[in-house]
């Protein structure tokens, strides 16, 4: 796959992670995650309308509505990337990525209403399996967690099922 | 106060990573899910055997403790799929979005207030789910080398070798 100018090779960028990772558990003891943050979120939310209520729901006595570790950390991944972008003169505000574009066309609504129903069955997902692609993907994987694996493959059969039907076989855009 | 500043520094350098191997791009997702360009899968793998190498050294030395997630065979196999899914429609993970974002991409927004809405949605089925799915198949925090009897220094270097085949298939390919 050719590359775009100023993009790192994805090996380097991916090992790099990997020592940043292992340095953070060195440090913290914490591995990667993310999904976690949206369910703690989602309580915090839901607290100012029914604080009452929420209290008392199991789901957020076990992930109480706080800022922790991984919260920061999510809150880190979108600044590291807008100074990444910055920096390098690559920030762009687009509300439709170009494979879709190509495919669906270039309709803001059309795109962002796809894209908040694609994320309400993903963390839904996420939730159900127990974490995402960082936290199962990434952290479960690498400590040899046979969970890590099975949702890893999951995760990528739902995938390429669901962007088979999107955009049919082969490599045509 | 202090964990609260180290989660923040770690995710903002994983967050400068993402973008410079262009890892947080719904185009870079749907590519591997289209099978036609393996960017985030070179940048993912290459994140877990270093991670693999490393944190299997410190642990051997007494420095970390694993932190090892449920095989719930149930809970895994279909949240996964149900993720799947979700993930070829939105072209963001949880992750990813927040990295896409940060480089401009405001449909990766859309995803996440999607994502709260989704995790609300969970939080209102887990009673239910729990009682259920969440406990079909439910082994424990089993890890590899504890399931096959062997070694996790057997394990990692048959990890490595296979990865460094796997990347060299991807270049010859062109993937």
């Amino acid at each position: 796959m050719k590359r775009d100018e100023g993009s790192w090779s994805p090996y380097l960028a991916g090992a790099l992670s990997g020592l940043v990772l292992v340095l953070s558990v060195f440090a913290t003891n914490k591995f990667f995650g993310s999904s976690t943050t949206f369910a703690r979120t989602a309580g915090a939310i839901e607290k100012l309308f029914a604080p009452e209520r929420t209290a008392e729901m199991a789901y957020f006595v076990k992930y109480v509505p706080k800022v922790d570790w991984q919260m920061m950390f999510v809150i880190g991944i979108f600044l590291g990337a807008l100074i990444a972008s910055i920096t390098s003169g690559d920030f762009r505000l687009k509300a439709v990525p170009d494979m879709w574009e190509r495919r669906f066309g270039s309709n803001t609504l059309n795109r962002g209403i796809i894209a908040f129903c694609g994320g309400i069955i993903v963390m839904f997902g996420a939730r159900l399996a127990g974490g995402c692609p960082t936290g199962h993907g990434l952290s479960g994987s690498l400590q040899l967690a046979v969970s890590g694996y099975i949702a890893l493959i999951s995760f990528f059969i739902g995938g390429i099922v669901i962007a088979r039907m999107l955009y049919g076989g082969g490599r045509r855009p | 106060m202090k964990i609260l500043i180290f989660g923040l520094i770690t995710g903002m350098l994983f967050g400068f990573f993402l973008q410079k191997g262009r890892a947080a791009r719904y185009d870079k997702q749907l590519g591997a899910m289209r099978l036609i360009d393996m960017t985030i899968i070179k940048f993912m793998f290459s994140a877990i055997l270093v991670g693999m190498v490393g944190v299997y050294l410190l642990k051997d030395l007494g420095m970390v403790k694993l932190d090892v997630k449920s095989t719930v065979l149930g809970a895994n196999i279909l949240g996964g799929l149900i993720f799947g899914i979700g993930w070829g429609v939105v072209g963001y993970c949880p992750g990813t979005a927040a990295g896409a974002l940060g480089e401009g991409r405001l449909d990766a927004l859309w995803g996440m207030l999607g994502m709260l809405v989704g995790a609300a949605l969970f939080a209102e089925a887990y009673p239910a789910l729990k009682a259920t799915v969440m406990t079909w198949g439910d082994f424990g925090k089993i890890t590899l080398p504890e399931v096959l009897g062997l070694n996790h220094w057997i394990i990692i270097p048959l990890f490595v070798i296979g990865g460094l085949l796997l990347f060299r298939w991807f270049e010859k390919k062109g993937l």
